[in-house]
């Protein structure tokens, strides 16, 4: 890289790996939120047994 | 109704915007990989030696596809913001929302590289010139929609507040656009241009250019990932989304069941 390698290399990697979080981030949120819902849900079916 | 209208409507419901969405992401993920990695190739290794820059140029083929897109997402969510605001529907609130962390890691990612890109070729990191300035106010702005988005609980109201932010915003980005022509900068001007020939040879455009369209196509696919859970966490208690809650526990039971 003509002796430019020590500032090539870096900013590719912190494009590779800022765009590795984004698409991380929406799977991981994902996984949380349908926790959340199937959560409620069951303790919306258990309040409805007990009634 | 006529056609167009009840399509419009049709695509714009949160059960059915979730499906497509869904359907279309892992194929723009894909393609956005395989161009980006032919981009990088051609820029890396095809792509000669600048007789100016030596190789320090090739930041170029990330650092200025981001920028655009950290131009464009804005333009995006602040379109969505509009509709959001006028029309009140949920699905653009949540566009306008899903492109707010999309933009901010674009905008990082052209302040880090030029920054990066800036030491060798100026002899600094940082300097508060206007095209630095006006794009480190846009990383702000973004930051400003996702924390505002974030603050407030009844998610409808959240979205509405963020999207007036994000409207008014708009006046940055003709700012960051036209900051290298209307002031003096260290920064270089325009290299390649929309109207009249560009100031690159071929075998650098390409690279550029591909890996712009890889990042175009990057941001719909984050867009639809994030958009999916968006409408999940608005609807939560509608049926739809309890459907999809369920049958992602069931799969995974499977999944632990086989494995």
């Amino acid at each position: 890289m003509g002796g430019y390698g020590a500032y090539i290399w870096p900013a590719y990697a912190v494009f590779l790996v800022v765009l590795l979080l984004d698409a991380i981030a929406p799977r991981l949120r994902r996984r949380r939120v349908l926790a959340e819902i199937r959560g409620k849900l069951k303790r919306r079916t258990a309040r409805e047994a007990t009634r | 109704m006529n056609r167009l209208t009840l399509w419009f409507h049709k695509i714009g419901s949160p059960p059915t915007f979730y499906r497509i969405a869904g359907a279309l992401a892992p194929w723009c993920f894909g393609i956005a990989i395989a161009l980006g990695a032919l981009a990088l190739y051609g820029g890396l290794v095809l792509a000669p030696r600048d007789y100016q820059q030596g190789d320090a140029y090739r930041i170029i083929f990330i650092h200025v596809p981001c920028a655009w897109m950290s131009l464009f997402t804005y333009g995006f969510m602040a379109v969505n913001a509009f509709i959001a605001l006028v029309w009140r529907i949920k699905l653009s609130e949540i566009l306008a929302m899903a492109s707010a962390p999309i933009g901010a890691a674009f905008t990082f990612i052209t302040l880090v590289t030029g920054s990066i890109w800036g030491k060798p070729m100026w002899g600094t990191w940082w300097t508060w010139d206007a095209r630095l300035t006006s794009e480190l106010v846009l990383l702000f702005l973004y930051f400003g929609v996702i924390g505002l988005y974030a603050a407030i609980d009844d998610k409808r109201k959240a979205a509405r507040a963020a999207s007036f932010l994000a409207l008014i915003g708009i006046v940055n980005v003709p700012i960051v656009h036209f900051s290298v022509n209307w002031w003096n900068t260290l920064h270089q001007g325009s290299t390649v241009r929309l109207m009249g020939p560009s100031k690159i040879s071929g075998d650098m455009l390409w690279p550029l250019l591909t890996m712009a369209l890889a990042t175009h196509i990057w941001f719909f696919a984050s867009l639809f990932a994030r958009t999916r859970v968006g409408l999940l966490e608005l609807e939560g208690g509608k049926d739809w989304a309890r459907d999809v809650a369920l049958a992602d526990a069931a799969r995974d039971e499977t999944v632990t069941a086989h494995g």
